[in-house]
């Protein structure tokens, strides 16, 4: 695959997800089972993720400046702030600490 | 400031009209602040090495945050050969916008073209905004207002971002691997209120970084999601009054 057919394939499925929800009878959505797994499916994907991006290296594992950064960022969210703010103080602790070792 | 949507001559309350204000402002006002990390995707994205065209394609056809920072965070980890996973994650993280459409489907109403419209723009925040609404007539001015609102936001500042990720080079020095981490973050917080949800995270993030060794770039987040799928099933940690919350209508 090329990298705008990754593009294209993902833009189109995800597309696609949103419009079938409106072709899916309603009765569907009383039962519980499927939006739960679909809530529960969003909360793995993002933590899986937040694993890979903090720790991933390729396929090692490493520690470097992205661990404290994340946390710094754990913090911030835990006391509401603004989505933007973190993601610019996790950049900048992670730059600070490379800039210092 | 009146929304088109309210100047029929219908002889609705005071309350009414009122309501479709509050809906029309706090659909501003989810805009705004969503545009505002529209940056971060921009800039995250030719990060990952994606060009300025590919990244605001990705903010205008796919327009779904979660999945947008999915499909480039796998990227950024496995290259190309990663695609086929990096499609996979995207498309996970989107089933939920077709549960949002179920909930979303009476209240925009019949009609082709009005259907796909509002299909395109069916997200976490029109969808939270709408349902947050006390009438029928508000729900879809919440709905169509958010919307509209980020689309537009969002698709500006992907590209401001995507310029100014251009313009930094090398990307690792300003830290901006360590902000998509930190965005992620931001993304899943707000789903952690229930013990059950706390629990998955946990242990999608240990299996996903276990499993990073041993499996190609991308499948480790594909397993991890599988926790989801086991947990939903059986209902572990859940509560038995969980069911279907917030999904009468």
């Amino acid at each position: 695959m090329t990298l705008w057919q990754i593009i294209i394939a993902a833009s189109i499925a995800v597309l696609t997800l949103k419009l079938a929800g409106y072709l899916v009878p309603s009765a569907l959505l009383h039962k519980p089972t499927p939006s739960r797994i679909a809530d529960l499916l969003t909360v793995a994907l993002l933590a899986a993720l937040i694993a890979v991006q903090t720790l991933g290296n390729g396929q090692a594992l490493t520690m470097d400046a992205r661990i404290p950064a994340v946390i710094v960022a754990a913090g911030l969210f835990a006391i509401k702030t603004p989505f933007i703010v973190v993601v610019i103080v996790a950049a900048l602790v992670a730059a600070g600490l490379r800039a210092l070792t | 400031m009146t929304p088109a949507g309210t100047s029929d001559t219908s002889p609705g309350p005071h309350d009414e009209i009122r309501h479709q204000r509050l809906a029309v402002r706090e659909g501003i006002a989810v805009g705004l602040a969503t545009a505002a990390y529209g940056v971060s995707f921009g800039a995250l994205s030719v990060a990952a090495g994606l060009d300025i065209w590919q990244t605001s394609f990705i903010s205008i056809v796919m327009f779904s945050g979660g999945s947008q920072f999915a499909l480039i965070g796998v990227l950024a980890a496995g290259g190309v050969a990663a695609g086929p996973a990096a499609v996979a994650s995207a498309a996970l993280l989107g089933v939920r916008n077709g549960i949002y459409g179920m909930r979303i489907a009476p209240i925009v109403g019949a009609g082709l073209w009005k259907r796909l419209a509002a299909g395109w723009i069916t997200i976490d925040e029109s969808t939270a905004v709408a349902l947050a609404q006390p009438t029928p007539r508000s729900r879809r001015i919440g709905f169509w207002v958010t919307g509209l609102a980020v689309f537009i936001g969002w698709n500006i500042t992907t590209l401001v971002g995507a310029l100014i990720g251009d313009a930094l080079g090398d990307t690792r020095a300003y830290g901006l691997d360590a902000a998509a981490a930190a965005a992620f973050v931001g993304l899943l917080w707000p789903r952690l209120k229930r013990m059950q949800a706390v629990a998955v995270a946990v242990a999608a993030a240990v299996v996903a970084a276990t499993l990073t060794p041993v499996l190609v770039p991308g499948l480790p987040v594909l397993v991890a999601a599988l926790v989801a799928v086991v947990v939903g099933l059986f209902n572990w940690l859940g509560a038995p009054t969980d069911a279907g919350a917030g999904l009468r209508s």
